[in-house]
């Protein structure tokens, strides 16, 4: 099909709004008569909470209230289930424990709210906070994996027989005969751990009830507008009319701000309610390391069953998952890992059993790749230990097991995190890393400049990992665009955005349509009182699945205006076209009119219509994908590293991607850029470091080192084109793919740069303190052989 | 997280700082650049009840020559205006390559040397250097002026000599004697964050080549800037080859240093990367040594 | 009641004059007693760099300085760089290279990047980068970031 918007490098709608200051973020509304709150978080880990005693910050001047869960009397309960076990699946395990709104007798994890001291101002509330007496009586605490499971470990519910949060296993084919037949036999025990999210933007919430028109308004800093607005409703008892939740800009997601309820989702619109008066929660950068979940932590015990000759015969992969003090978010991490486990290759049989565990730590649900690194992780790991084993070259082997073209639709027989069966939809693997390993120059670095760095004491590593991307889930979204009596196309969804540039791309979609400028279209977005309908922005389905929704509806008005412009300019429907704003009939250009004179038209002040005739020039339009569209993509990377002090530098870094049809060039490899910025993070940079007692030692940017400018490389991107037969676009998600595969590629080109020690990388992050240690384990190692 | 409440002055003179100081002492905190103090003051781990801003004392900001043919720096002095000023580079170009290591360009408009010396973070540039070039500190109160050497400065962790009434005014860099090398040699996670471990070296030879004297200061080292002296003591006499440097970064890294373990690397890492810093460090610093000769 | 001071601060070329308490952050001030809420707080301890303003010039964080601090200065925001129908060359540029996505971070690289483009305006990459070292953004990997800084050195050398 001939574009002329989608695929082109156009500039973003949103920018100059973002560019002058005068977008709005949670923390920038104002309202009179606003109080400000601050929340008293639990110094231990697990502890019983004896007795908070209130009355001294209560008496503080400028406190106009302070509540604990006592005083939210029947109003406190816990948050709802965000996501429940799969129904679909036999003898699954799942133990629903959700957060609280303030923490009752018992304290789960560090930083869990205790109390809420709402006043004059933050400054206000923060020294009221410290008046606060608070009784605790500490627990052992329960961090490790693998003790948790024990019998004698402490347990972070009670009620619970063990820490067990749930198990689930799954089964393709017949793992054990498969290893009956194996040449091979690979095992290895992979450890990931967690990180932060970390979005610039803190969280926020601003709460405004209305007592006269009983109208509550809330601006929260979320993915998901319309579920915390029915949630809320629920939780307050009002209808959901009653209650507006705008997600206005928001600072980065990255996958937390979609968990829900938080305790201060709970706590702010009550306490609002409560007081008449509007209240204002933003969440500072010691508070998110404490309050915002995180996510990575596994531990993973794997095998691979080989031939002789490089073919996986099968995989099998028990693994433990760290879903910290609760698991609203039910069971979608694990089982992203479990459905990447296989990566793209074509691995008949597969045998996994996840067991979730709680802790003493921070809820864990989705952050950028979601369970997916982990299972790229686990499978490329065992892909490089497995052609070391073999002697085989590990880009050979990688290419013996990739799914052919041909055999697409590819059937898992497994589900995944929507629950449906895990199908990737369409692909070309090799191309992509054919495009990467052309890009890279993998023949002559390998052959040429290596040999020759070496020789120069240089240890400069290359690494080459392809990775694939379940994108574009389901249930739904939904968009209604309308052409306006101006002849500008105002478009609405349910979404919310974050900086994915909603605000161009679906403009783009309604613009192809339309014949109108791309900057003619307004986007409205995470607004529940534009839009009723919709779930949110995650799992990389903003672009596919809203965007879907986007261009039926586009084309629903499409058609409107050509029927309608049909009788106006009397003239058949396939003789016109739609540009520049209007209709005309081909070849008689002064025969035309503009849309805008056309949405009047539609919308007639006076005179009889036709009856089953819709006012206006507008269509609503709904689109659920059948299931997930799979991206897919390889990354290269050419590292360098001081072998003394384990200082890095990347000097080259490719990434062939495929994503289907590309809506915008620039906007997708700016996903790209970040994705793979975060993933450089959790390959070598980011890491929660927890003491034996629960207390996170690095709550500060000073010490949780996101990747900075200077570290960051050049990144290369080629794109490849495979469209998605499922949706009309032709679209896959991009979000999450560009953080996916580094950590793995990080690992391998380690390896590979450090070749005369025998350096074997099984966990992430890594550090230059933990290579240093793991150098010497090695040389140690040999030292014994 | 915000600040809690303190009273607050702004004195325009040393003099009215040294006289606010004197009547509140204990109770008051001096803020300089504050790009310590306030992070702190923000995580509320800090509640000074007085501070004392010298944010108006215009006096207290200038690079000149010293008689010495060195450096005085006056403490309310920026580390971007030492990073930008020609006669620093000149003067002092250990203090001044090591501008663009101290965090980012917008806490170095703000930042000052008085303050990071002050500070006595034993993780910052500024203490270790002002240590390796023999500086030394002029500290005024009420009571009188004292010069301290920056040896006998330092105490431990954030301890300094400075008395509650007492305020470093000025830093005295003294020149390097002819045929002297430097190098300031760090590793850190990120190029602008605090050094897993750095060390900075001085180094003379005489008129044959051979080493009349070293200096070697460490960063992140101990519970304050550490001073291999033995180390350097084990240079003196030697021609510079790799067999010496090697042996002084084996006597610095593992008889001298006291580093400690924490998040980002452990005392066992730091120790492995101080013995090839120093390597790096003397290596560099004997090769500029040698090219002044050739130049003098 | 705690004491506060009586301040004249000129902000985007506009003279203020407010009394605040001492403790007020200046980016609380500017955000919040002044309404400019394009400068953005993102972590309050000086390393993020979403805050940066300009004093006199400079870029300085202003969640490390009080207001009262900043008496008699002149602060530029990022308010004080162009307007949505006419941007800044800086501003232009970010845009033109998809400098910004979720645009949390910007307001604070802008106003670093107009100061270091007026001392150094042919920068290189390297120099570049090192410029914006105390910047964090989460959502680029910088590299449009570094293109849009170069692009707008181009358009403000002419």
């Amino acid at each position: 099909m001939d574009r002329k918007l989608i695929g082109k490098r156009v500039v973003r709608n949103e920018d100059p709004r973002l560019l002058t200051g005068h977008a709005q973020f949670v923390d920038d509304v104002h309202l009179p008569g606003m109080l400000h709150a601050a929340f008293l978080r639990s110094e231990y880990a697990h502890a019983r909470l004896l007795k908070v005693d209130v009355s001294k910050a209560r008496q503080h001047p400028g406190v106009v209230a302070v509540f604990t869960a006592e005083d939210m009397g029947k109003d406190w309960f816990p948050g709802p289930p965000l996501v429940s076990p799969p129904p679909t699946v036999k003898d699954v395990v799942f133990h629903s424990r959700r957060q609280v709104p303030l923490a009752k007798d018992k304290i789960r994890h560090a930083g869990e709210a205790i109390a809420v001291v709402i006043a004059e101002s933050r400054y206000i509330a923060e020294d009221a906070v410290e008046e606060i007496e608070v009784e605790y009586e500490p627990l052992p605490v329960v961090l490790d994996l693998e003790q948790a499971l024990q019998p004698d470990s402490p347990l972070v519910h009670d009620d619970l027989e063990s820490n067990l949060a749930a198990r689930l296993s799954q089964k393709k084919g017949d793992y054990e005969a498969a290893r009956r037949q194996a040449d091979v036999i690979v095992k290895r025990r992979i450890v990931i751990e967690r990180g932060a999210a970390a979005a610039m933007e803190n969280r926020g919430i601003v709460a405004h009830w209305d007592a006269q028109s009983e109208h509550l308004t809330i601006w929260d800093t979320t993915q998901a507008p319309i579920p915390i607005r029915n949630g809320t409703a629920a939780r307050l008892g009002l209808s959901e009319h009653q209650v507006r939740v705008i997600a206005p800009f928001i600072g980065g997601g990255f996958g937390p701000k979609i968990m829900m309820f938080y305790p201060e989702e709970m706590v702010i619109p009550w306490a609002a309610k409560q007081l008449n008066r509007p209240v204002k929660w933003i969440e500072d950068r010691r508070e998110n390391f404490y309050a915002t979940t995180q996510e990575r932590g596994q531990i993973h015990d794997v095998e691979m069953a080989l031939s002789r000759d490089g073919r996986v015969l099968g995989l099998k992969d028990d693994f433990l998952h760290d879903t910290g003090a609760y698991d609203p978010y039910g069971l979608t991490i694990p089982l992203n890992t479990q459905s990447h486990n296989m990566g793209g290759y074509d691995i008949r049989n597969y045998s996994s059993e996840f067991k979730v565990v709680f802790t003493n730590r921070i809820i864990a649900t989705p952050v950028r790749g979601a369970g997916r690194p982990h299972g790229i992780f686990v499978i490329e790991r065992m892909m490089d230990a497995a052609a070391r084993e073999l002697g085989m070259d590990p880009i050979e082997l990688r290419k013996r097991n990739l799914i052919p073209p041909d055999a697409f639709p590819y059937e898992h027989q497994i589900i995944d995190q929507a629950f449906a069966p895990l199908i990737l939809d369409s692909g070309n693997y090799k191309a992509v890393v054919d495009k990467a390993l052309e890009i890279i120059g993998y023949e002559k670095f390998i052959k040429e400049e290596q040999p020759r760095l070496r020789r120069e004491g240089k240890y400069v590593g290359i690494g080459v990992v392809p990775f694939i991307e379940t994108t574009g889930v389901g249930p739904y979204e939904g968009a209604r665009v309308t052409v306006e009596a101006s002849g500008k196309v105002n478009v609405t969804t349910g979404i919310g955005t974050q900086g994915q540039g909603h605000f161009t791309s679906f403009a783009q979609i309604v613009a192809e349509q339309l014949g109108v400028k791309v900057s003619d279209v307004r986007i409205v977005t995470g607004d529940t009182s534009e839009f009723h309908w919709g779930t949110g922005t995650f799992a990389s389905r903003g672009a596919v699945v809203a965007g879907s929704a986007v261009h039926a509806a586009a084309k629903s008005v499409r058609q409107k205006v050509l029927k309608l412009a049909s009788k106006v300019l009397e003239a058949p429907e396939e003789e016109l076209e739609l540009e520049d704003g209007a209709v005309r009939v081909a070849d008689i250009p002064q025969k035309s009119i503009s849309l805008g004179e056309l949405a009047v038209l539609a919308n007639p002040l006076r005179g009889a219509v036709e009856p089953g005739t819709e006012p206006g020039l507008e269509s609503t339009s709904y689109y659920g994908p059948q299931y997930g569209a799979t991206a897919f993509g390889t990354h290269a990377m050419i590292l360098e590293v001081d072998p003394q002090t384990m200082m890095i530098k990347i000097r080259r870094y490719v990434v062939a991607e495929d994503c289907g049809t590309v809506l915008n060039p620039l906007i997708l490899e700016g996903q790209i850029h970040g994705g793979v910025s975060m993933g450089l993070g959790n390959a070598y940079y980011e890491k929660l470091h927890v003491d034996e007692n629960g207390q996170l030692l690095n709550a500060s940017f000073a010490d949780y080192l996101l990747v900075s400018s200077t570290e960051m490389p050049r990144i290369e991107v080629a794109h490849l084109e495979t469209p998605s037969p499922l949706n009309e676009l032709g679209a896959k998600g991009v979000g999450e793919a560009g953080a996916i595969p580094v950590p793995a590629l990080f690992a391998q080109a380690l390896e590979n740069a450090f070749y005369d020690r025998k350096l074997e990388v099984l966990e992430m992050p890594l550090s230059p303190n933990r290579l240093f240690e793991l150098l010497r384990e090695a040389q140690e190692n040999e030292k014994s052989v | 997280m915000k600040p809690a409440p303190f009273e607050y002055f702004a004195p325009a003179s040393t003099d009215e700082a040294l006289s606010l100081l004197a009547e509140h002492g204990y109770d008051a905190k001096v803020l300089a650049g504050g790009q310590s103090l306030i992070p702190m003051m923000n995580f509320r781990l800090v509640q000074p009840s007085i501070l004392v801003d010298l944010n108006n004392i215009a006096e207290l900001a200038y690079i000149r020559e010293g008689d010495d043919g060195g450096l005085r720096i006056g403490a309310m002095t920026r580390h971007r205006q030492v990073e930008t000023s020609p006669l620093a580079a000149e003067r002092a170009p250990l203090i001044h390559v090591a501008m663009s290591k101290i965090a980012y360009p917008q806490v170095r408009t703000r930042g000052t040397f008085g303050g990071s010396v002050s500070h006595a973070d034993p993780s910052a540039e500024l203490p270790a250097l002002s240590l390796a070039l023999g500086g030394k500190f002029r500290l005024r109160s009420q009571r009188g002026e004292r010069w301290v050497a920056a040896e006998d400065f330092f105490v431990s962790l954030f301890t300094t000599v400075l008395e509650p009434d007492e305020l470093l005014v000025e830093a005295s860099i003294p020149p390097m004697p002819p045929r002297s090398g430097w190098s300031l040699q760090e590793v850190a996670r990120r190029p602008h964050d605090f050094a897993l471990m750095g060390v900075a070296a001085v180094v003379t030879l005489n008129e044959k080549g051979v080493c009349d004297g070293a200096r070697l200061v460490f960063i992140s080292a101990g519970d304050r800037p550490i001073a291999a002296e033995r180390a350097a003591e084990s240079l003196k006499g030697q021609a510079p080859s790799s067999k010496v440097m090697e042996e002084a970064a084996e006597i610095a890294s593992m008889q001298e240093i006291d580093p400690s373990s924490d998040i980002h690397a452990t005392a066992e890492f730091r120790r492995h990367l101080a013995n090839v810093l120093t390597r790096r460090a003397l290596e560099q610093a004997f090769q500029r040594a040698a090219e002044t000769k050739q130049e003098g | 009641m705690p004491t506060t001071f009586d301040l004249t601060i000129t902000v985007n070329g506009t003279r203020y004059e407010r009394s605040v308490e001492p403790r007020t952050l200046l980016s609380d001030f500017l955000r919040h007693n002044l309404g400019l809420t394009g400068t953005h707080v993102g972590c309050e301890h000086g390393v993020c760099g979403a805050c940066s303003v300009l004093m006199d010039g400079q870029p300085v964080r202003s969640c490390l300085m009080f207001a009262v601090q900043a008496h008699g200065h002149e602060i530029t925001t990022v308010e004080g760089l162009g307007t949505r129908d006419e941007l800044h060359p800086i501003q232009q540029a970010f845009q033109e290279a998809h400098g910004l996505q979720c645009g949390f971070c910007t307001p604070g690289i802008l106003t670093t990047v107009k100061a270091f483009l007026e001392q150094n305006p042919n920068p290189s990459e390297e120099e570049i980068r090192e410029a914006l070292s105390g910047n964090l953004c989460r959502c680029t990997g910088y590299q449009h970031i570094i293109e849009a800084v170069e692009l707008a050195a181009e358009k403000m050398r002419g």
